[in-house]
């Protein structure tokens, strides 16, 4: 495969959606923009007056139907160098540097088929959500599921779209769990997520299922360990891990 | 390297002795991120061996049991994610790459190594920047046995370079005549990665 060079270049940020409190989305206007694969990343760096910088990943949000455009999800972390920065301080107008699409292993496209298996907690949610939304641009009719855990439904990322995608789409499905408070009268998942609710919610797509799976390393291992241990080939299991790095 | 100013962004800056370790657009971290393609293999050590093959006099395999009588060393490494983080004072328990080669004997023709590991992941790396002491398979972290997650029970580490390069379960050394890509060097990532030249990405 050729692989492009990947040079940095000025975003323009057009416009920031706060997602939940500690998450917005920020969408940049690229004068170089390059199609990406679902799932991948790019890099961002901060330059400061003195010329120190510093560098972070994150994953892109938006599908690449949306050419000329990125859109990056970001949690704030509280302790963070970066993601403050964005978060407090960048504003529609403001340029950024960013490099990518990088990474090229947790991808899913169309031409990757299904069925389709998306587990996500917390922010790990956003490259699971560019392949979603890439999914409905194309119109595809892959069979999909996403399993996604978060503490509590203010914290749930892309609520009402992903809920918004289920309800006009037969082939698409989204199961919630909640590991701190769940919503008054939720009668769904409220715990992490183990063997006993990965076996019900794979149960549709049984050994053929494509599984991505992005979020803490506990919930990545925990997920990775059961499908191996449901016999699912380890070339249909890919994953991405964040540890809190002070990002 | 030159870079846009970014609108009122100072930085969080580091003591001196601690900024001058940290590679080019790396940042520091104290806890141990654990990042990686797939499912975290968990080989029972009595089926784990270690096997050194190709461009070699005399290929050579131990099991886990032999490969724990082989002589040790003690390293304190800085180590550098190509995902920009970088962990200081880094302590290992591991056998030498010189070691392991001293058994087998690399034929002049072979310049570079595949290392692979469990689960299918590969590397490649030049065989003159493994040898003096610059790469060891370590089974030890911190004076306790190697992690799964961490690449348990035994990996690769290659300090000088981006820690993919490290690969984690490795299961042996394939000695070859040319670089070949290994499985994020096929992916676009660089085929050299040395942190200190942010060798990063293909091209850079």
């Amino acid at each position: 495969m050729v692989q492009p060079v990947l040079q940095w270049q000025a975003g323009k940020l057009t416009a920031i959606r706060p997602e939940t409190r500690q998450t917005k989305s920020f969408t940049f206007a690229l004068p170089k923009w390059m199609a990406h694969r679902p799932g991948q990343h790019y890099d961002v760096r901060l330059t400061a007056p003195d010329g120190y910088q510093t560098q972070r990943s994150y994953s892109i949000a938006s599908p690449p139907e949306r050419v000329g455009e990125l859109e990056l999800t970001v949690e704030r972390i509280p302790d963070g160098e970066v993601s403050p920065y964005l978060h407090d301080v960048l504003m529609p107008g403001d340029q950024l540097e960013v490099r990518g699409p990088i990474g090229g292993y947790f991808v899913w496209d169309v031409s990757v088929g299904g069925p389709l298996l998306l587990v996500g907690g917390g922010s790990g949610v956003v490259p699971l959500m560019a392949m979603l939304r890439h999914r409905v641009a194309q119109h595809s009719t892959v069979p999909a599921r996403i399993l996604y855990s978060s503490r509590t439904a203010e914290d749930v990322i892309y609520r009402d779209e992903l809920d918004g995608m289920a309800a006009g789409d037969r082939e698409f499905e989204v199961l919630y769990t909640f590991t701190r408070q769940p919503p008054a009268g939720w009668t769904g998942y409220r715990r992490r997520i183990d063997a006993a609710m990965l076996a019900e919610v794979i149960k549709p797509f049984d050994k053929r299922a494509r599984v991505y799976v992005c979020g803490p390393t506990l919930l990545v291992e925990a997920v990775a360990n059961a499908l191996v241990q449901m016999e699912l080939p380890i070339e249909q299991i890919r994953t991405e891990r964040f540890g809190p790095t002070g990002a | 390297m030159a870079g846009l100013i970014s609108r009122g962004f100072l930085g969080r800056r580091r003591p001196a002795e601690v900024e001058d370790r940290l590679p080019p657009g790396q940042y520091l971290v104290t806890d141990f991120p654990v990042l990686s393609a797939g499912p975290t293999p968990h080989t029972p050590l009595d089926r784990w061996s270690f096997t050194i093959e190709g461009l070699v006099r005399s290929p050579v395999t131990w099991s886990w049991a032999e490969f724990q009588k082989l002589p040790t060393q003690t390293y304190t490494v800085d180590i550098s994610c190509v995902t920009k983080w970088t962990k200081l004072d880094t302590r290992w328990l591991a056998v030498s790459v010189d070691t392991l080669l001293q058994a087998v004997q690399v034929e002049p023709t072979g310049r570079y190594v595949t290392a692979y590991s469990d689960g299918g992941y590969t590397t490649n790396l030049p065989l003159d920047e493994m040898v003096n002491g610059q790469a060891f398979v370590a089974y030890q972290f911190d004076d306790k046995p190697l992690e799964p997650v961490h690449g348990g029970p035994a990996r690769l580490v290659v300090p000088h370079l981006y820690f993919w390069k490290s690969a984690k379960w490795i299961r042996g050394l394939r000695v070859m005549e040319r670089n070949q890509p290994g499985f994020w060097e096929s992916l676009g990532y660089h085929i050299h990665g040395d942190p200190w030249k942010e060798e990063r990405y293909s091209g850079d």
